[in-house]
């Protein structure tokens, strides 16, 4: 192989499908950019179809149909039908709005594997609020039970932070007590919407190391009756997380109109020219285009990353948090204390733990 | 079988789960929620036998003369597996 030419990467596991940004909640720490994806722009069945059975071809196994809300898609049907029988593993990713038992018997029917239900709070008042929906937390309820009822795996996503993060236990035991045998307990990474309300949830430290004794613990305690999944909040971490499992490695998204990115953030970085499948085929958007080798292997890396024992482990950290909090998306990651730019991070953190701003909900799309 | 004295239990993969052929990686895979676990030969010869029918011990004495091993030992194997498995939610035992 000549010098400077990256071997060819590993084919991706995952898809995350993003098929709509349209969502009847708004969510202050919504995983879609700031910029949102036109109705008119998304991309229609056929395209969707097409792209599975690409996916599939290449050795994609896990097909996460997310948003927004995917139940805002008329199609969501023929959808998780079509990806099932181009071989891939369909998980729905939902805020349970919109899933009406008929719904959720034509799922079934069309062969969905799993559901993952997100949480907004552990109880009607906080849900509500956060998600912005009267009545929301009441029905995803609803949605949770008809799911176990029907013998589909569950997982609850719970999306912690600051204003619910001391409700972990409680919401350890609402999963056991609907009968979900996974959640994920995801404190709130500060990119894009989540950034712009950092002074509204970032949580405390002493909430940080509760939550993880509250994790370890149960993890224990329940071991074969529910699968736990923590994301810890990384700003009081001292290394960085192995964002994605190293950019272009593992896995993709698919955003509403077709582009091609390796995260949900990696849109924020400027410099970048993202593929469409509009355009070109996913095999060419994982393997050849420049964003995708933007950051792959170690030569892009400055130091003191490129020297560093954990360069392989973290792989830089995450691009997208560099660019947040940097300017700068070549930078290592500001969480690391081994670099300079963690000075940075640790104003931006000292400001949001002064702070108790209101939260700024996520607009609709346009 | 001998008398029963070690109770017999009947793996089986819970819906959500389940083998997948995966022709890009020439590997079996398991694939649940959020999980997909490359499969050795040894993991694969296991859980093709996973059928929520056949108890462990039916399991064992399958692959144990099938490869020509001492079953006990075997059944050790299997059973640490299946657990290792199980713990994670990706098998469910019930009673034979």
């Amino acid at each position: 192989m000549p010098e400077g030419v990256l071997p060819p990467p590993p084919p991706p596991i995952a898809l995350l499908a993003e098929l709509t940004h349209r969502c009847p909640l708004s969510c202050p720490y919504c995983s879609n950019p700031t910029e949102l994806v036109a109705r008119a722009a998304e991309l229609d069945t056929a395209e969707w179809v097409r792209l599975f059975r690409e996916a599939a071809e290449m050795g994609v196994l896990q097909l996460h149909l997310s948003g927004g809300e995917p139940a805002s898609r008329r199609d969501l049907e023929t959808l998780v039908a079509e990806a099932r029988s181009a071989g891939l593993y369909v998980n729905l990713v939902t805020s349970g709005i919109g899933l009406t038992e008929a719904r959720l018997d034509r799922l079934e029917a069309a062969g969905l594997d799993h559901v993952q239900l997100s949480l907004q709070g552990v109880r009607a008042d906080i849900s509500d609020r956060i998600g912005g929906l009267t009545g929301g937390f009441e029905r995803k309820i609803a949605v949770a039970r008809s799911v176990v009822a029907r013998g589909l795996p569950l997982t609850l996503n719970a999306v912690m932070h600051r204003q619910n993060l001391d409700d972990l236990e409680a919401t350890i035991a609402l999963a056991v007590e609907l009968g979900a045998r996974r959640i994920e307990v995801a404190c709130v990474q500060f990119h894009g919407w989540a950034m712009l309300n950092r002074g509204a949830l970032m949580p405390t430290r002493e909430q940080t190391d509760r939550a993880k004794r509250i994790v370890a613990d149960a993890r224990d305690r329940l071991r074969g009756r529910l699968v736990i999944d923590f994301v810890p909040p990384d700003w009081h971490a001292d290394l960085p997380k192995a964002c994605m499992g190293g950019w272009g490695s593992t896995g993709l998204n698919i955003a509403p109109d077709g582009t091609v990115l390796p995260c949900h953030g990696a849109a924020s970085i400027p410099g970048l020219v993202f593929p469409n499948v509009r355009q070109v085929s996913l095999a060419w958007a994982w393997a050849e285009s420049a964003a995708f080798n933007a950051f792959r292997g170690t030569a892009w890396m400055p130091e003191p990353c490129r020297s560093c024992d954990r360069r392989a482990v973290d792989h830089g950290g995450c691009r997208c948090q560099a660019m947040a909090v940097l300017g700068d998306a070549r930078a290592p990651d500001p969480v690391c204390r081994r670099t300079p730019g963690r000075a940075a991070l640790d104003r931006l953190l000292a400001d949001a733990l002064a702070s108790d701003s209101g939260l700024t909900m996520r607009a609709p799309p346009r | 079988m001998a008398g029963g004295a070690v109770p017999d239990r009947v793996p089986r993969l819970p819906r959500g789960v389940r083998l997948h052929d995966d022709r890009v990686r020439a590997c079996r895979v398991l694939l649940g929620p959020e999980r997909a676990l490359m499969l050795d030969e040894v993991g694969a010869a296991i859980l093709d036998e996973v059928d929520g029918m056949q108890s462990l011990s039916v399991i064992s004495a399958r692959l144990a003369a099938r490869y020509l091993a001492p079953e006990a030992e075997i059944r050790a194997d299997v059973e640490v597996f299946l657990t290792d498995l199980a713990e994670r939610r990706l098998v469910e035992w019930s009673d034979a």
